[in-house]
């Protein structure tokens, strides 16, 4: 057994996680279809979730101890480096597509409906009476009449919220690199209680718009556009709170050297891009 | 941890024993882009399948072997199967193999990854094929996927959008690992304007994988929430409308078909100086050729959709955009040409195949400057002369240059010669069919037959007897091709490194067939060996 040198690239061999993520990603998805289509209940989309959450530990696991063992060197680190960025580009296009429909509906569908510029005729002869003003759940009232949430209440404390969780995560960035490892975690572990915070108030607007407002995924195309961008951007900060519980509790184990950290740079970048994305949100589901 | 036991073996050409270890838990480049190349042709010939039914049931017309709905599930999976399952992991097997051997990198930068990347393929094809013995069927609404139409699937929708989620995983894994191989593991010395344009193309492709991708996810995610959540994306009683799914599919599918076809033009630019025994024209030209039709790629998406209703600006604009198009394209095409132009040419299998991708890709660059003519589109839109088109560029296209890159690497990989005769059987069996096939559908779509059809008029009956001939002939021919490839596999003349005379690049450095680690770290880079070292 003999440890890379900094010459060599470290080749992986006998990887055992990625056929198991495999499997995971096929019981989800075959059991998510089942229970979509009413055949059978969750459990095998549960059973697929858990194999891959399993899979992440082990993955994880695995590189987190060849990281820890001195395996990687320089190269190594930039090949993670481009795989996290570009994983984040392939995102910024995911949530592109559902921008893209808000602005579509907004500035083209829903207006024509209206009878506006070439849609005329589809006004006059279709929707007779429909005025295609936004917010709107089209000409047929699809779910019934409902209550947008106002931006400068809740949204506004999520933004608050959210950017002050961008600025604890830069301080614990600077705590790291002079290592500094009691401010590193508590600036840490304050940024994930700012990211669960924000997903337990999405979830009480959630209900709230279910329960008071009758906004619900059926309301036309505002509800369509409002939970799918906004559902999944909380899903996106779930998934990143969790991550920077894991990058959390591996600095408490003592990980992570101030020149050496790449996961934790790699968390932050993507904790910043759900940022981003919320002010995006912010700015044009909410307050446009 | 495995690397412990194994890491003695690294640096010698020793392959792992027993076959899951060999192949179920590889991360070796070699192997894992054979995996994908054995997958693309089992795809190809369960597509395939699918093809030559269709082709039967349009021999004549009326019904006589399928119902319409089982025709329309063929020409959606046909579609769906060639594309994702054929032609994209055949090119990331050939990338898988030749960038790191190309570059002089020890693997890929993310061997691991590179794993997860192929092996999630199967388990999505074995999804999406699925739907054919469930209720319903499989999916009949086109490859396309457009709502309402695909709306009203059975239970096949959510299986429909769940292998499709799979596919774009393994796609943009695969492209990552590309982009950080090229961009991060070149060997010294290898700079950038002396990269083979098999790299060059692929560097640019695994941009666009990225960027459309996740496009595609959100257009079958909104299918899934429309068809089981309820809500409205492209419902106009709800305010949102069928059309932006075009939009945003489009969006993704145009860059798509350029995914398909740039890996093959990187092919072609590797064979023509090869066998022109010259090097390529205009090198740096066809690396700014290509970027510039990545670019051109995005904004030309609504060429698809000029009969849908978009206002005359959007119509202008796509219009022209598209033909913009046609320079760069043009521009490759007279680089190859120029390549050939007074070279020492002699004709072996790839070179056959790669004059014959020049030659009929063109045909179908042709037809595709007719399509982008918006008014004449109005006439060929949805017409059998856009399948005639879209066959040309992807069969004479991207799956010719597929078979001349096996042709030209099989004895870099098996260390055997194939069997060159029979490879000319193999060529002009294939290249005289194919013109058979698809050469009389545009005549048949300029004179009005609808595409996606079961049955049709009398006086389209004789062009589509000739096409289904042609496919039969067609799609036979290539079981010769895989009795020559496994052939070669097996047995035959000892390949020497260089294998051919005119082949540059540092792949042709190394032994035949390649050991199973090629490169160390700072593999040597000599300029003389490369096409393009001392041009610059």
């Amino acid at each position: 057994m003999s440890q890379a040198t900094e010459s060599t690239y470290y080749v992986p061999h006998l990887a055992k996680w990625p056929i198991v993520g495999s499997v995971g990603l096929t019981l989800a998805a075959v059991g998510g279809a089942l229970y979509l289509n009413g055949d059978t209940g969750p459990w095998l989309l549960y059973a697929g979730l858990a194999v891959i959450v399993y899979m992440m530990f082990g993955w994880f696991g695995e590189v987190i101890a060849e990281s820890e063992g001195g395996m990687y060197n320089q190269r190594v680190d930039t090949s993670f480096r481009m795989g996290m960025i570009w994983f984040i580009f392939s995102e910024v296009m995911f949530f592109a597509v559902f921008f893209g429909a808000l602005f579509y509906a907004r500035m083209f569908s829903v207006p024509w409906l209206g009878g506006e510029g070439t849609g005329y005729a589809t006004g006059a002869l279709l929707w007779q009476g429909y005025e295609g003003v936004w917010p709107t759940n089209g000409p047929a009232n699809l779910g019934g009449e409902f209550e947008t949430i106002p931006a400068f209440g809740l949204p506004l404390i999520n933004t608050l919220i959210l950017l002050t969780s961008g600025l604890t995560v830069t301080l614990a960035h600077h705590a790291l690199k002079k290592s500094n490892r009691r401010a590193l975690v508590g600036w840490l572990l304050a940024t994930v209680v700012l990211g669960f915070t924000f997903v337990y108030l999405q979830a009480t607007e959630y209900i709230e718009a279910y329960h008071e407002l009758n906004l619900t995924l059926g309301s036309g195309i505002y509800g369509s556009t409002f939970f799918m961008l906004t559902g999944f951007h909380g899903l996106h900060v779930t998934l990143g709170a969790i991550m920077l519980l894991v990058i959390a509790i591996r600095a408490m184990r003592g990980h992570f050297t101030p020149e050496h950290h790449f996961a934790f740079e790699a968390v932050a970048w993507y904790w910043h891009f759900v940022d981003v994305v919320w002010l995006a949100l912010f700015i044009f589901v909410y307050i446009l | 941890m495995s690397h412990a036991t194994t890491h003695e073996h690294d640096h010698h050409d020793e392959k792992p024993k027993g076959f899951v270890k060999r192949w179920l838990l590889t991360t070796n480049h070699k192997d894992i882009g054979t995996l994908y190349l054995i997958f693309a042709l089992i795809m190809f010939f369960i597509g395939g399948a699918m093809a030559l039914i269709i082709r039967l049931e349009l021999f004549q017309p009326g019904l006589q072997f399928v119902q319409p709905d089982f025709f329309n599930q063929l020409t959606t999976v046909h579609a769906l199967a060639m594309i994702f399952g054929a032609v994209m992991p055949a090119f990331v097997g050939l990338a898988n193999w030749m960038i790191p051997m190309m570059i002089g990198a020890p693997d890929m930068a993310l061997p691991r990854m590179n794993n997860w990347s192929f092996w999630i393929m199967p388990f999505a094809f074995a999804i999406l094929l699925s739907t054919f013995f469930m209720d319903g069927g499989a999916p009949a609404a086109g490859w396309t996927m457009y709502p309402p139409l695909v709306l009203q699937g059975g239970k096949n929708v959510a299986f429909m959008v769940f292998a499709i989620h799979l596919m774009g995983i393994s796609s943009i894994m695969g492209a990552i690992n590309i982009i950080a191989t090229v961009l991060n593991m070149r060997a010294p010395g290898m700079d950038f304007l002396k990269m083979p344009l098999f790299v060059w193309t692929w560097l640019i492709t695994a941009f666009l994988l990225i960027a459309v991708m996740p496009v595609l996810a959100g257009a079958v995610t909104m299918i899934l929430t429309d068809h089981y959540f309820g809500t409205s994306f492209f419902n106009a009683a709800g305010g949102g409308d069928p059309v932006l799914y075009q939009h945003i599919f489009w969006f993704f599918g145009h860059p798509e078909v350029y995914i398909l076809i740039l890996p093959a033009f990187g092919v072609i630019s590797e064979i023509i100086p090869a066998f022109a025994r010259k090097p390529l024209f205009g090198y740096t030209a066809m690396v700014y050729a290509t970027a510039s039709i990545a670019f051109l790629s995005f904004i030309v998406w609504a060429h698809h959709m000029f009969t849908v209703g978009m206002p005359l600006g959007g119509e202008l604009f796509f219009m022209y955009a598209t033909m913009l198009i046609a320079i760069p394209t043009g521009v490759k095409i007279f680089n190859w040409v120029s390549t050939m132009w007074q070279g020492a040419m002699t004709f072996e299998a790839p070179m056959l195949w790669a004059i014959a991708f020049v030659v009929l890709f063109t045909i179908g660059g042709f037809s595709g400057i007719m399509l982008a003519i918006a008014p004449a589109d109005f006439q060929y839109h949805d017409t059998y002369f856009v399948v005639a088109h879209f066959h040309y560029v992807l069969v004479t296209g991207a799956v010719f240059a597929i078979i001349a890159a096996v042709y030209y690497w099989l004895p870099k990989w098996t260390g055997h010669m194939y069997d060159e005769k029979l490879a000319k059987w193999h060529f002009w069996l294939s290249v005289i069919s194919v013109n058979v096939l698809f050469f009389p559908q545009h005549f048949l779509g300029l004179a009005g037959m609808p595409r996606r059809i079961p049955d049709y008029a009398t006086q389209f009956v004789e062009f589509n007897m000739i096409s289904s001939i042609g496919a039969f002939v067609f799609g036979f021919s290539q079981l010769l091709f895989v009795y020559l490839v496994w052939k070669t596999a097996k047995g035959g003349e000892k390949a020497s490194s260089r294998v051919w005379k005119g082949a540059k690049g540092l792949e042709w450095t190394v032994p035949s067939p390649a050991p199973h680690h090629t490169f160390q770290d700072n593999a040597p880079v000599n300029d003389a060996d490369l096409a393009h070292g001392s041009a610059h």
